[in-house]
């Protein structure tokens, strides 16, 4: 029996849809499985596990976080980047969060940090880790654009607007990432001769002018760019040499040895441009801590 | 060295890369699609699918072909995730829902790679291997096999035939995209990708808790995800994760990946219509957009402007300490160009006009150089238009390789060029007017309009990448980006062979004193000019009210 034109077509792109996928979805990833088996390939086949005293303690290229039962950074190891997951593989992505979302949405005073509805722009996320990363290991958190209390700094200017788009004599100023009853007082007292208020939760401010200030803090601020911002898998292993810097004299005190001998292990673990050209240098942020718990295991207490 | 340079060097070693294979890599795939006798193999490949190899097809029974074979593909796609908690390595996920299987069985198939889903926690491995990553070969060979369709019909004279769909895909997929798959999946392991079968291995950190260290044949569909130009991530984060991207070289070899079939391709051509400087003409177009993009990416980024980059001191947002700034904008650069849509950082995170810079990379049609045959096919149609509207300059008939472009070609041209504007343009005009349109957006303002333009962008023209803050795992976006997604690749995919047949019927007219040459500088300028300046017209007025609007303030 001979089936019509369109049919038979369809049985020959079943059949070829078929054989492929034999090939291609089950011969192809086995012979690359089993040319993963081969030594020297099988370690990083199997996820590259580190292990220490016999047991797996992670991968030496999914990053992890280092920090107590209540989320608070533990001082005797170094810190990884933000991450937007928790370093929870099973979360992997980035904030998504544009360059310019600098407009908190203010938690009702009530609920405080348990606001479902509240969240903070990415300006503040920034600005807040640095001030605590600053705090942190004894330095200055201050950033372009962010408050001293670690807020982006961001005005709603209301009032008649030129022809180019400012507000020369504004009526009104608000501090739109400063809450009523959360800070005692704004960042600006005054703005173009107008006493700066603090922003109020549920009010609408969508009809001002958004205006982020500057401020005087430098553009290469201490707390170093990849402080302060979220990785784009949220399992990012490595910090940027400047970052393991700024944290080496804080881990030595907490080890109870001297930031010399902790630099020596950051620079081991340190890996530079591939061909002296390609990606940035970095640090293994696991791997690095592994080590000082060999060669300084930390004080108990 | 500073990161400048260590940028400019990375750029500049991929482009000496590329040249260097750039002639073995085209005069190989030329003898895969020009020889005439089978393997044994590949006989026993016929057999079973049930086609006669020596039979030709004439541009409606190829175009028939491609069109049977997708929509089976889409099909058993939509099968196997409905029913992956009944299949092997399923990891114990529940079938996904209707509407995103839709969505991710039409992404796959047309090349897209849209990802509505997060892969570690909704696909098992079986659904990857045997449902996504054999689309990944087999919709990238579907590209080049229309592609090198459309140069038969420049090639042949007088005749209604354009070869065998089945014989140039299971050559494409046999010959070209499986041997260097398979090294390539052995050297990115060498780097640190995975390649296993395990559910994962549950891992003690130092800080006292348990984190699971995800598996899964990673390695084996990474390097066709970018070899393909596909750019399905096997994770959520795509070739940001350490398990698909672990090294700095790595990264360079995924950027490598991904160019490669898509300039190569220009040789490919040359050879076919049997003046290799035509191919190098096209080549030298799709190398001038190229560049400055991926120039123009990199200073945005570098430069960093914006409130939130100012504020960190660098575009580190959603960029991997161990790729960098530079780096990371050069992939986006690569990924937009062509029709991959892998990222190894977050554009939704870039600064505004790096990020509109992705954007327009896909807007102009993705032909610098491209997907794998799609970008070849999108710039010829490029060419064909330029002849036209340089013929309409000095009052000739057009020629384009010794073919007359009439009315009928000129129309298969200019309806190829029109379907994804209309569908960008009018996707993003529903969206916005619409509450469950607007509902998905994450970023307030302009940027809000940017990720949902991003998202009609990305889908009509196959790239798959996403301004990825907007919720799209809904009924809406996952319904209305797989109509885009279809419709953008198949109405123009019947447009190309229709012009193929139209071609191919034609004798070749001899080259006279006013015959434009299309193999000189002249030439390749106005390619260029006819391609950005059709974008602009298209797209200035939408990116002025996103990025434009955004990234252009005090």
């Amino acid at each position: 029996m001979r089936y019509p034109t369109w049919l038979r077509r369809h049985l020959a792109a079943l059949r070829a849809l078929l054989v492929l996928t034999v090939l291609l979805g089950v011969a192809y990833p086995l012979a690359v499985y089993g040319a993963g088996r081969l030594p020297g390939l099988k370690h990083h086949a199997d996820g590259s596990l580190v292990t220490s005293h016999g047991r797996t303690v992670g991968s030496e290229l999914i990053g992890q976080s280092f920090t107590g039962k209540n989320g608070e950074p533990l001082k005797q190891y170094f810190q990884g980047r933000p991450s937007t997951g928790g370093y929870d593989p099973a979360a992997s992505g980035a904030s998504n969060l544009g360059p310019e979302d600098i407009v908190d949405t203010l938690p009702n005073p009530e609920l405080g940090k348990t606001d479902p509805n509240a969240s903070q722009s990415l300006l503040t996320q920034v600005c807040a880790r640095s001030r605590a990363i600053g705090e942190f290991n004894g330095v200055s958190g201050a950033r372009p654009f962010c408050t001293p209390g670690g807020a982006g700094a961001v005005l709603a200017v209301f009032g008649h607007r030129a022809a180019d788009g400012t507000i020369p004599h504004p009526t009104r100023v608000v501090s739109l990432n400063e809450e009523q009853g959360v800070v005692k007082a704004p960042f600006l007292a005054s703005y173009k001769g107008v006493k700066v208020e603090l922003a109020r939760f549920g009010e609408n401010y969508a009809t001002g002018l958004i205006v982020p200030v500057r401020g005087d803090a430098p553009a290469e601020p201490a707390v170093p760019p990849d402080a302060v911002t979220a990785s784009g898998s949220g399992l990012d292993p490595h910090i940027s040499p400047a970052y393991a810097g700024l944290q080496t004299e804080r881990v030595a005190q907490a080890r109870g040895t001297t930031p010399a001998q902790v630099a020596r292990l950051v620079r081991q673990n340190t890996t530079g441009r591939a061909l002296g050209f390609m990606g940035e240098p970095a640090v293994n942020v696991l791997k690095l801590n592994l080590a000082l718990d060999r060669a300084f295991p930390a004080r108990q207490g | 060295m500073n990161t400048t340079l260590a940028g400019v060097l990375f750029i500049g070693s991929l482009i000496i890369a590329l040249a260097v294979v750039y002639r073995p890599l085209g005069d190989y795939m030329y003898r895969v699609y020009s020889r005439r006798e089978h393997s044994r193999a590949e006989r026993a490949v016929y057999r079973l699918v049930g086609a006669d190899p020596d039979g030709e097809q004439t541009w409606g029974v190829y175009a028939r072909s491609v069109l049977a074979f997708s929509l089976l593909g889409i099909l058993f796609l939509y099968g196997l995730q409905r029913l992956q908690n009944h299949l092997l390595l399923s990891l114990g996920f529940a079938p996904v829902k209707p509407d995103q299987a839709w969505n991710t069985a039409v992404s796959f198939v047309t090349n897209t790679n849209w990802q509505s889903y997060s892969g570690e926690t909704t696909m098992g491995h079986l659904v990857q291997m045997t449902g996504l990553a054999v689309q990944n070969f087999v919709s990238a060979a579907t590209g080049m096999c229309v592609a090198v369709a459309l140069i038969r019909g420049f090639a042949r004279k007088r005749t209604g035939n354009l070869g065998n769909f089945w014989v140039d895909l299971t050559r494409t997929c046999l010959r070209i995209l499986l041997p260097i798959a398979f090294a390539g999946a052995v050297v990115l392991i060498a780097g640190g990708l995975v390649q296993n079968f395990g559910g994962g291995h549950v891992a003690d950190t130092l800080a006292g808790v348990q984190q699971k260290i995800p598996g899964g044949p990673v390695a084996s569909q990474e390097v066709i995800k970018e070899l393909g130009t596909n750019g399905g991530g096997f994770y959520n984060a795509n070739s940001a994760h350490p398990f698909e991207n672990a090294v700095a070289w790595t990264n360079w070899l995924e950027i490598f990946l991904i160019l490669v079939i898509p300039f190569s391709l220009c040789r490919t051509f040359g050879r076919l219509v049997g003046q290799n400087r035509q191919g190098y003409a096209i080549l030298a177009v799709m190398g001038t957009i190229a560049v400055v993009s991926v120039a123009l990416v990199n200073v945005f980024q570098l430069m960093h402007h914006g409130t939130v980059p100012t504020a960190a001191g660098a575009a580190t947002e959603g960029a991997e300490t161990r790729f960098g700034v530079a780096n990371s904008a050069t992939f986006a650069g690569a990924t937009t160009l062509t029709s991959t849509g892998a990222v190894d950082s977050f554009h939704d995170s870039y600064t505004s006009l790096g990020g509109m810079m992705t954007l327009v990379n896909m807007m102009l049609g993705e032909v610098a150089p491209g997907g794998v045959g799609s970008g070849l096919y999108g710039m010829l149609i490029l060419a064909v238009i330029t002849v036209f509207v340089a013929g309409l300059m000095v009052g000739r008939t057009p020629e384009y390789l010794g073919k007359k472009i009439g009315s009928r070609e000129i129309k298969f041209a200019a309806m190829y060029f029109l379907i994804t504007p209309i569908l960008v343009l009018v996707g993003t005009g529903v969206a916005m007017a619409t509450d469950s349109g607007r509902a998905g957006m994450l970023n307030h303002g302009p940027h809000g309009l940017s990720e949902v333009l991003y998202a009609f962008t990305s889908a009509s023209n196959n790239n798959g990448s996403a301004f990825a803050g907007l919720t799209v795992n809904t009924v809406f976006y996952d319904t209305a980006l797989g109509l885009c997604m279809a419709l953008g690749r198949f109405i123009p995919m019947i447009f190309v062979l229709a012009l193929a047949g139209s071609l191919a019927r034609q004798g070749h007219a001899p080259e006279s004193g006013g015959t434009l040459p299309t193999h000189r500088p002249q030439f390749v300028g106005m390619v260029v000019g006819v391609t950005v300046i059709l974008v602009a017209l298209t797209f200035l007025p939408a990116l002025a009210l996103g990025p434009l609007a955004e990234g252009i303030h005090s």
